[in-house]
């Protein structure tokens, strides 16, 4: 129980430096934003006067409010879910944009992440489980594919599967000509053979690591005593692999995993950049290259949310399949 | 490597510990082809821009194969590929540079001076490395760097280390939290050395090879980052790095006009860098961990045993 208070403790306090970083980075540049914003938006259009208040809220106004009051403001805000109003989308607000482009990329990268983890694991525990093997000798092959950038591999796969032999679609999430979005048998189709490029991208770029992380950790629990006593007790090897030697190996990539939940979703906006995949990564692009500091803050909190609750759940998962942890704290 | 062997059996006898490492270090495959290959990418970076033409120069040939004149074909202004991959590749290097010098620095300081110290101080210092080490990177350089519209490569690269050393941080924490209780640290206090020369003295030399490794993966994560960041248009204005070159080569729609020569080579040297990087990486691995040296099918080789003994190894493994 305390190491569960521990935990929830320590994500309330990343989760409020989040927020604060995020309320004091457009603060502490240099010159005053909302003039800045104010004149690039002035270029695209008129700015009317919600779109001033928005940015003005959104970026401490000259009003001469005390910061504290602001950022109090702010939370307050953040409370009731009001994330501002997009500039881009105009007058759309931020959180409908972000409940629009979520789903594609917690589908998308939530499901190419979870596999590109078990194919790895799996792999790496055979591979060092029957070390030398062809299995084994494979691994730098995969660790140079997880050192080519994503959105590089991405482009080479478009460029191959997308022109030269056209098997898979340019760019997009679904077809927007011919299907219609719901939970119909055509729509969920096209959004698979949309999606299958880039999760391939992602798997590809991503195998490696796990698979390598997995091999190292079964070679050096190999090598433990446990390992031998087992041996000796005459159990089948299958037993010994999985039950002795890979549920211990397995703990560091577990908790790898949380760690490396963050590169995901950075190396998935390049990603989504090179597809045109209607997701987050796409959204916080468009946000920036309009100016759109509600939208580009709101991404950023999601995208850190998300990140936070993933890594609870692999802590919380993590005390079930360690009990030292639970024990320890 | 037939040299080493050799001589080994006449200088065995004076110093067996100097040139077994020497010759392991010979044996070690993978740490010679990552230097070669690092090695000659920055050589490429250093005196590549000194023997190319401008790589700004514009030019009525746009989009040309490559060729005698332009070994490495022109982008669709006529400006010549293999010039800019050589300032590209100088531009990538340096941001990996400072990344890493700085990543060395903060994840030093958080790391390893925090874990020494210990008590409420190391609590804080973990606390803050372990926030750091949650809020994804990427997005929070992207949200940065759009807010100044004038970046220098200085201030790309001072962005990617502050959002990434905090990963190097927590492993030099875990090292260092078992070196500080080790027997012969307690023998030094006892005998009354001053705190800062137990941890610059005794702790410190002992990290280094863990130190080398995470600053390699820093440097592997700066130049891919700045990569990343270039290609969604937000890098170092006004300057060259693979990046740039393979963001203007998507804006020159080279991928839908087929020109390889222009996007192939950029991606090439950064996983070839990578990849250079990463088989450095593994045989600092293997140094710090043996259990991770000595099984290899490719040692036991090595140490010249039959094939009956070979075979028989792997079921002893098995």
């Amino acid at each position: 129980m305390r190491y569960l208070l521990r935990k929830f403790g320590f994500y309330l306090v990343a989760l409020w430096a989040a927020l604060t970083v995020n309320f004091f980075v457009p603060r502490l540049m240099p010159g005053d934003p909302v003039l800045i914003l104010l004149a690039k938006l002035g270029q695209r259009g008129p700015v009317t006067p919600e779109m001033r208040a928005s940015v003005e809220a959104l970026l401490g106004a000259e009003s001469g409010e005390p910061l504290w009051h602001q950022y109090l403001d702010y939370l307050g805000n953040l409370a009731h879910g009001d994330l501002g109003v997009s500039v881009t989308f105009f007058p759309a607000p931020v959180s409908s944009i972000i409940g629009q482009t979520l789903p594609w990329t917690i589908g998308l990268i939530g499901l190419a992440t979870i596999i590109s983890f078990l194919a790895g694991v799996g792999l790496g525990t055979v591979a060092g489980w029957k070390r030398g093997s062809w299995l084994d000798n494979l691994i730098p092959v995969t660790t140079m594919f997880q050192s080519v950038p994503y959105f590089w591999l991405a482009l080479i796969l478009l460029f191959a599967f997308g022109s030269v032999w056209p098997l898979f679609p340019l760019n997009g999430g679904y077809d927007v000509y011919n299907v219609t979005p719901g939970w119909n048998g055509p729509f969920i189709g096209s959004v698979l053979y949309y999606g299958a490029l880039p999760a391939i991208t992602i798997v590809l770029s991503s195998v490696g690591g796990w698979m390598l992380g997995m091999r190292n950790m079964m070679v050096s629990t190999l090598s433990e005593d446990y390992m031998v006593t087992a041996e000796a007790k005459g159990l089948r090897p299958g037993r010994m692999m999985r039950r002795y030697a890979a549920r211990n190996a397995i703990l560091p990539s577990v908790s790898g995993f949380a760690i490396s939940l963050g590169f995901v979703v950075s190396g998935s906006i390049v990603t989504e950049a090179v597809f045109s995949y209607p997701g987050i990564g796409s959204a916080l692009l468009q946000a920036v290259s309009g100016n759109d500091y509600a939208l580009m803050q709101g991404i950023f909190l999601v995208i850190t949310l998300s990140v936070l609750a993933a890594n609870l759940l692999v802590d919380l998962l993590y005390s079930i399949i360690d009990p030292r942890t639970r024990s320890r704290a | 490597m037939t040299m080493t062997t050799e001589r080994s059996g006449t200088t065995s006898r004076q110093n067996p510990k100097s040139t077994i490492k020497v010759r392991r270090l010979a044996r070690n495959k993978k740490l010679l082809a990552g230097l070669i290959i690092g090695g000659a990418i920055v050589l490429f970076g250093v005196f590549g821009p000194l023997l190319t033409q401008d790589p700004a120069l514009v030019n009525d040939i746009g989009l040309t194969p490559p060729s005698a004149d332009h070994w490495l074909g022109t982008t669709q202004t006529g400006q010549d590929v293999l010039a800019q991959l050589a300032y590209g590749t100088r531009g990538s290097l340096a941001v990996g540079a400072i990344v890493g010098v700085l990543t060395l620095i903060l994840s030093t300081f958080f790391g390893v001076v925090g874990a020494y110290a210990g008590g409420w101080f190391d609590e804080m210092f973990s606390l803050f490395t372990n926030v750091m080490l949650v809020i994804p990177g990427l997005p929070l350089v992207i949200v940065i760097s759009s807010y100044v519209p004038d970046k220098n490569i200085w201030l790309v690269s001072i962005v990617l280390a502050i959002t990434s050393w905090a990963g190097s941080a927590r492993v030099l924490r875990g090292y260092t939290l078992s070196l500080r209780d080790r027997d012969y640290v307690l023998a030094a206090r006892v005998a009354g050395e001053k705190r800062r020369r137990i941890l610059a003295v005794e702790i410190l030399p002992n990290l280094i090879p863990l130190l080398a490794s995470q600053v390699v993966f820093a440097v592997i994560f700066a130049i891919l980052g700045e990569a990343g960041l270039s290609y969604l248009g937000l890098g170092a204005s006004g300057s060259f790095t693979w990046g740039t070159m393979l963001y203007y080569a998507q804006n020159g729609l080279a991928l839908r006009l087929g020109a390889w020569w222009w996007f192939v080579p950029p991606g090439l040297m950064l996983a070839l860098f990578g990849a250079a990087l990463s088989l450095i990486n593994f045989s600092i691995d293997e140094i710090i961990n043996p259990k991770l040296r000595n099984q290899t099918r490719a040692a036991r080789k090595g140490w010249r045993m039959s094939r009956e003994q070979l075979s028989k190894a792997k079921e002893a493994t098995l």
